[in-house]
């Protein structure tokens, strides 16, 4: 009797899976033009970017971007790297797919800091929050996107909301847990110095702990790009035009060449957004460095 | 006697999961050890009474771990008690609501810390601002005083800068301005020079001093460091394991040690530097107040003295030695005193330090007088009362005169 692990009977579980996946389907049927409406803000917003970075001529959206790493990292070498790498990007016939890719990741990650920082500072301020949290983040971080594509598709349909979506639930944790962490680890004495002149608790958040945990927040904005970056493959499976498209097409049909420069814009990408937003972090803590005391 | 500011009553304060169960313990008489040996809570404060004057700097002493920094936390409950009543000025703190409690720390008590605990990403004048801008004061007046307080604290010029550009001390100055700025009446000071080197720290406490003369505000001083504590007190509280064992005056905590635990940590102070004349001197043994040297001999001789100290209506004159008086009185005895009969001591003043007239009762025969500023004659300091209170010194530190 040992022989075989016991399991549960067949009709039993096909009775499950069917009153779930009916339920679901129920339900998406039932309020899936609402939620979907719920998402049209960010729908607009989507497209309206998107159109934005594809239908301003070239060579001003070179200019900005470059204008913007200037901006980020005031290094003369980063911004001409950055510029020369586009320029071959849309030599390579890259350019569109690039700009569609570079407006879906902007989006989700600004997504990502808007929900995700909230949800930070919620967890660094109650243990009982933390422990709620954890385990989920674990779970999303975790979960192989395609599983809870399934969901979000039967939802919402194919297209950008779904995808920015999926990008979103991949990518977020790391703004999150790095929020939370670098709240909890404001140096004790500082708070109590706030405490002590009589700040309130907005006070204390925006004038002390979040710029104080900003380095490690910005870390974890860091890491949430690079994992957004990391999903536009997957992400183009659920419709999202972008660089991830060519990038499937030619895993199909074993264009290695095709794969290879789409893939090194993905890099270029990579690399832009790391860049920058680490050359920014590093200026705005300016005066930890200089002479250290501690 | 002044007024009392801040009142405080069988303070009790317990780390750990459920401090309110261990209350019956500690009541019943179980030690510390004990305690945390067998529920795993730490008594920090135990059955604290205080009383502290309004105007005074209150020194709260004890070893690293005695709960001084817990004690000065409850003064404006960034910890709250387990069991006890905090009053300030009448008002007991512990039943303000959370607004209320805000403007009290905004506005009755400031605080500076250890490690200084000033924003690093803020220039110095935010810093010193800090306070202010808290309560919601316009920017533009609230840098304008803070301005003035770096200035105060030797740092014009400085207002820029970010923490991590200054020494230690200099940090610390900034703390203390941002502790000034607000106004506040109460001043805490949780071992506020301790993080400093030697040299900067005494600075510190010279200036802190300066300014107390000036500012008279209520400062409560935390030190693990006796000759600190001696320094800036006007009274001394001291703390082992939590519980109060000493509250008094410099000179009660050096010359009458409640116990074994007190004397033994006053034991090493420098004595000579810590003591002022006033506190070990005696009354003069005898004065002449009379007018001729016939005179001048009768009341001496009753004395056992072969010198006494000559009083006129005008204060303190000089010595007379027996010695000069009996040849005097062997020509003219009703000659009347004059100043060729009268030697010329220096007289030392009630408020030196003992180490600054260690030299003169040396080099001199007789007990020096004592005299005030107003040139009364109010006491004598012998070599034998200077030996009496420096008795216990340790060699090596009796043998560092003034440099
Ligand atoms: N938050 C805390 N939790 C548990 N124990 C504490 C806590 N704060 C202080 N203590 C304990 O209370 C005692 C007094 O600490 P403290 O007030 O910091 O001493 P001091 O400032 O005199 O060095 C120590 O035994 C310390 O371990
Ligand atoms: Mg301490």
């Amino acid at each position: 009797m040992f022989d075989k692990f016991p399991t549960m009977a067949r009709a039993d579980l096909l009775h499950i899976r069917k009153t779930l996946d009916l339920g679901f389907r129920d339900f998406s049927r039932a309020y899936g033009d609402i939620i979907e409406s719920l998402f049209d803000p960010l729908l607009a917003f989507l497209i309206w970017f998107e159109r934005l970075l594809l239908h301003s001529p070239w060579w001003l959206v070179l200019m900005v971007l470059t204008g913007l790493v200037y901006w980020g990292s005031r290094s003369w070498k980063l911004s001409l790297g950055v510029l020369i790498c586009f320029l071959a990007i849309g030599y390579f016939g890259m350019w569109d797919n690039t700009m569609r890719t570079l407006s879906i990741i902007t989006v989700s990650t600004m997504v990502s800091i808007v929900i995700g920082i909230p949800i930070g500072i919620v967890m660094a301020r109650s243990d009982h929050a933390r422990s709620l949290i954890t385990p989920l983040l674990d779970i999303m971080q975790t979960m192989p996107a395609f599983v809870y594509l399934i969901p979000v598709v039967m939802l919402l349909g194919i297209g950008k909301v779904p995808g920015v979506i999926a990008v979103v639930v991949y990518a977020i944790p790391p703004v999150i847990r790095l929020t939370n962490l670098g709240i909890r680890l404001v140096d004790r004495e500082i708070l109590e110095a706030a405490d002590a002149y009589g700040a309130n608790s907005w006070q204390r958040l925006s004038g002390v702990q979040l710029p104080l945990a900003l380095p490690t927040i910005m870390a974890g904005v860091n890491q949430t790009i690079m994992m957004a970056l990391s999903m536009v493959v997957i992400a183009s499976m659920i419709g999202v035009k972008g660089l991830g498209q060519p990038v499937l097409k030619s895993i199909t049909n074993q264009y290695f060449t095709l794969g290879l420069f789409n893939g090194l814009a993905i890099v270029v990408l990579a690399i832009l957004f790391d860049r920058v937003s680490q050359a920014y972090a590093k200026r705005t803590q300016k005066y930890m460095g200089e002479v250290s005391n501690a | 006697m002044p007024e009392t500011i801040i009142e405080i009553e069988g303070l009790y304060k317990v780390f750990g999961k459920k401090p309110k169960s261990i209350m019956p313990l500690i009541k019943e008489g179980q030690g510390k050890q004990q305690i945390l040996e067998e529920t795993g809570h730490t008594v920090g404060l135990k059955d604290i009474n205080l009383n502290i004057r309004r105007g005074e700097t209150f020194v709260i002493m004890g070893l690293s771990g005695s709960g001084k920094s817990t004690l000065i936390r409850h003064f404006n409950r960034l910890i709250d008690p387990t069991a006890g009543k905090i009053k300030v000025e009448g008002v007991d703190i512990m039943k303000l609501s959370p607004k209320k409690l805000q403007e009290f720390r905004r506005h009755k008590m400031s605080m500076v810390f250890q490690r200084f605990a000033l924003m690093p990403h803020w220039t110095l004048i935010k810093n010193v601002a800090y306070g202010l801008t808290v309560q919601g004061i316009p920017q533009k007046q609230c840098l304008e005083k803070a301005k003035a307080w770096l200035k105060t604290v030797g740092l014009a010029g400085y207002e820029e800068q970010f923490p991590s550009q200054l020494s230690g001390g200099q940090q610390q100055r900034v703390g203390l301005a941002r502790a000034l700025c607000t106004d506040a009446e109460i001043l805490l000071m949780d071992e506020a020079f301790s993080a400093l080197d030697p040299l900067i720290r005494s600075e510190m406490q010279d200036q802190l001093i300066g300014l107390q003369a000036k500012l008279q505000k209520t400062i409560i001083f935390i030190t693990h460091d006796l000759d600190e504590a001696l320094r800036l007190g006007d009274r001394i509280a001291i703390l082992k394991d939590g519980e109060l064992v000493q509250v008094g005056e410099p000179v009660d905590i050096l010359l009458k040690p409640a116990n074994a635990y007190v004397r033994a940590f006053v034991k090493d102070v420098n004595r000579a530097r810590a003591l002022t004349v006033e506190t070990v001197m005696k009354p003069p043994a005898c004065r002449i107040t009379a007018e001729t040297i016939g005179e001048a001999l009768e009341q001496m001789k009753k004395h056992s003295d072969n010198y006494a100290y000559y009083v006129t209506d005008e204060g303190y004159q000089g010595v007379v030695l027996q010695e000069t008086l009996e040849k005097a009185a062997a020509t003219d005895k009703d000659h009347k005193l004059a100043s060729k009969h009268i030697e010329d001591i220096p007289a030392i003043s009630p408020g030196s330090i003992l180490e600054a007239v260690i030299p003169e009762t040396l080099y001199t025969d007789y007990a020096l007088p004592v005299v005030d500023d107003k040139g009364d004659l109010c006491g004598e300091l012998s070599r034998i009362s200077l030996a009496e209170v420096l008795g216990e010194m340790n060699v090596d530190q009796s043998a560092s005169l003034p440099s």
